[in-house]
């Protein structure tokens, strides 16, 4: 008995991180609305049928917006509470009972990380939903579009309010079939649908990662829920987690286009451009963080799994900004820069305590300025007939104003100056990677250090491309700004991506609010050390060099062919390649195989026992001549024989 | 007294003269007489093994074989007949339909 207490407080204190989780009081209680809301309205507008066109997009955005507003109330309520008290979990219902030691329930967690990631969904989502009214106002299908962006919302929703692996893993499913959807909408073009089967597949490497994990922590520690894992989590073997913690990175690298399973991002271009920014920036890739974040007390206890997740992140971060550089769809280069920016998050939720929550911080900017440069390119592509070609564009910033100022502060808080969001929520990543120490602090700072500079050449090409520089568009285009309902959610999120990153690193606001969750980052050396100066010089020595080679020279309408590296790059670093020669050539010839030995191996035994047996029966039957006489000399053949055999026996 | 050998012997010339009959002819007809003499050779050697061991159960037998025998008659006879008007012959090679 007094061992086992012993036991308990040990694991308390090495373990002084991982809070106790309360029931909720007062309104918290009702945080199945936040899921109930979209899934009412993805309920409605898909089963409604006809009947709902007329005001079904209404609906959509007013069930978002509902989630957004009790989202809020729960924030504040949260915030009501002491810093310790602050995880509050409501249980809706039993979900599966008890079989053996498996059970689980549909509980929500909401704890101040939950609650960061609700706040990003339902509202950065809420104003894709509005922006979507005016984007989608052409397409007879709108009402099954914002029924599946409510889908979207709900299964991403019950991914980070889960308090239990299973009911994550239920949401993260839920968000692959919403992508699957929302991708291939328009699936009248073949390429569209081709993009949803690849996105789900490459998911589906992902989400096998993720079960088999789950199925490791439930083999383990005979518990699928956070606080079980968490609690149990130092008894476990070290081979065990990091085990567990390369399995869940797995499954953070298929939702979060993270290499290897990268390719799907780049495709999935193909669907409606709110959906592009709803996938990158409230939604789908970000699960990938929220996982490895989520998981914190188990890579807190494996440095090898961190290290994994670390260099997964640095290696896609450089990955994506390359393909952003030599991309002349607009669409794709920004889909580079995700791949990117999302490396940099997973770099940070790799550096450990350190960075998890700047992982988050940059996370959250992000999802404003993301948002605020896919809903830009969005409009450029409205006003352009749905051309995505950026060399046949330039000269749009007198066309569309607002639209060029809303992006304008998108790229000036993705490349990271000051006082935009990504100079408070990237640099501290970078410093975070280099104050991790040794070889691999170094290497990881540097690359994260290089990718900011690649960065600034990038997005300042897809800017001055876009909106600066002679006309290069057709004279049948007639570019004009968009309507207000487009309008407003981008000016909405451009005051996001001034703001935000400001309002949650200054004073460590997001830091401190994130403490009891993920435990205490070492201090930061402020926003403008040394480190800082060289990132924004880097940052503006790829800015120059992108504005030397596309405003001072002239822009050719079709792309030269470019150096080995662009040509590399404009095909995705070869990532499909590799994919194909690797796993798809031998996957075509091993089912061939398989057929082949199906058809001439099972296939062939069973045929040719039936050919033997129907061929000799048919020889056999021959006997039966018909002839009286010759079955009456058979019968008395066999009599003798048997009167022989009973006399041999008898002597 | 005549040997009871006398008798077996007798029935198994009766039931090999039936049996070759059965073989060899082709007439239905004489085909049921041979099968009714390989029949009554049987009853014969039953009723000398009776009067042999003193055993009534032989000549039980017989008379079971003699009523069976009446019994196949009546029924082969029909058959005959009928098969007699469809093809006009009696021979049993022609009767051969039922076969592979």
């Amino acid at each position: 008995m007094t061992g086992s207490l012993a036991g308990a407080l040990a694991g308390n204190l090495t373990h002084a991180a991982a809070v106790t989780t309360l029931p909720a009081v007062g309104v918290q209680r009702l945080a199945w609305l936040l899921l109930a809301f979209p899934t009412a309205g993805s309920v409605i507008l898909l089963l409604g049928g006809k009947r709902t066109n007329a005001w079904g997009h209404l609906v959509g955005c007013a069930m978002s917006l509902a989630a957004f507003g009790y989202g809020v109330i729960a924030f504040a309520a949260m915030l009501g509470y002491p810093a310790g008290q602050r995880s509050r979990e409501v249980q809706v219902y039993t979900w599966i009972p008890a079989i053996g030691r498996f059970h689980a329930n549909i509980g929500l967690l909401l704890d101040p990380l939950s609650i960061c990631f609700v706040l990003l969904i339902t509202g950065v989502g809420s104003l894709i939903h509005i922006y979507s009214i005016g984007y989608m106002s052409h397409d007879p299908e709108r009402r099954r579009f914002f029924g599946y962006l409510n889908l979207f919302i709900t299964a991403m929703l019950l991914l980070v309010l889960a308090d239990n692996y299973v009911a994550l893993y239920a949401g993260w499913e839920g968000v692959g079939l919403a992508s699957y959807l929302l991708i291939g909408f328009w699936q009248f073009k073949p390429a569209a649908a081709v993009a949803a089967k690849k996105a789900f597949v490459a998911n589906r490497v992902g989400d096998a990662g993720l079960s088999l994990g789950i199925m490791l922590m439930f083999a383990t520690f005979g518990s699928v829920s956070f606080a079980g894992v968490f609690s149990a989590a130092h008894q476990a073997s070290a081979t065990t987690i990091t085990a567990i913690g390369l399995l869940l990175l797995l499954g953070a690298c298929g939702k979060s286009a993270q290499l290897p399973l990268q390719s799907w991002l780049l495709d999935a271009m193909e669907g409606p451009t709110p959906v592009s920014a709803l996938i990158h920036a409230a939604t789908m890739v970000t699960a990938g963080v929220y996982l490895i974040v989520r998981s914190a007390p188990i890579f807190n206890l494996s440095a090898n799994a961190r290290l994994a997740v670390a260099i997964v992140g640095a290696a896609t971060l450089l990955f994506g900004a390359i393909i952003g550089c030599a991309k002349d769809d607009i669409k794709k280069a920004l889909a580079g820069s995700t791949m990117s920016q999302i490396g940099y998050m997973m770099l940070a939720a790799g550096l450990g305590p350190a960075g998890y929550a700047l992982a988050i911080a940059h996370l959250l900017s992000h999802g404003f300025f993301k948002a605020g440069l896919f809903l830009g390119a969005g409009s450029v592509k409205h006003a352009m007939n749905d051309d995505v070609d950026m060399r046949r564009f330039g000269g749009l910033a007198t066309a569309m104003k607002i639209t060029f100022v809303t992006f304008t502060f998108g790229y000036l808080a993705i490349i990271g100056v000051p006082p935009f969001s990504g100079f408070f929520t990237k640099d501290p990543i970078i410093e975070a990677a280099f104050d991790q120490g040794g070889t691999s602090g170094a290497i990881l700072g540097t690359a994260a250090l290089i990718g900011a500079g690649i960065t600034g050449f990038y997005m300042t090409r897809v800017l001055l491309l876009t909106f600066t520089g002679k006309r290069r568009w057709e004279d049948d285009r007639h570019p004009h700004e968009v309507s207000t309902v487009m309008t407003s959610p981008m000016v909405i999120l451009a005051i996001g991506s001034l703001c935000a990153g400001g309002f949650l690193m200054i004073a460590n606001r997001l830091i401190g609010f994130m403490r009891p969750v993920v435990g205490t980052p070492p201090p930061s050396h402020g926003f403008f050390a040394p480190l800082s100066w060289l990132t924004l010089a880097l940052v503006l020595a790829g800015a120059g060099i992108a504005w030397v080679m596309y405003s001072r020279r002239e822009v050719p309408v079709t792309a030269p062919r470019g150096s080995f590296v662009t040509v590399a790059a404009r095909k995705d670093l070869y990532g499909d390649a590799l994919n194909e020669s690797l796993l798809m050539r031998p996957g075509q010839w091993l089912t061939r195989l398989a057929v082949y030995f199906d058809n001439r191996g099972i296939d062939g035994i069973v045929n040719t026992i039936a050919a033997t047996m129907g061929g000799s029966s048919g020889r056999v039957r021959r006997v039966q001549t018909g002839f009286v006489r010759s079955y009456a000399l058979s019968m008395l053949v066999g009599a003798l024989l048997l009167v022989g055999a009973l006399l041999l026996v008898q002597l | 007294m005549i040997s009871p050998a006398n008798y077996v012997a007798l029935a198994a010339i009766l039931f090999v003269i039936g049996g070759v009959g059965v073989l060899v002819r082709r007439n239905a007809l004489v085909v049921f007489m041979c099968v009714e003499l390989m029949l009554n050779a049987v009853n014969l050697a039953f009723v000398a093994f009776a009067r042999l061991h003193g055993d009534l159960t032989g000549q039980v037998i017989a008379f079971f074989v003699m009523v069976v025998a009446a019994a196949e008659v009546v029924v082969g006879l029909a058959i005959l007949t009928s098969i007699f008007r469809a093809r006009r012959s009696a021979s049993v090679d022609d009767a051969n339909l039922l076969k592979y």
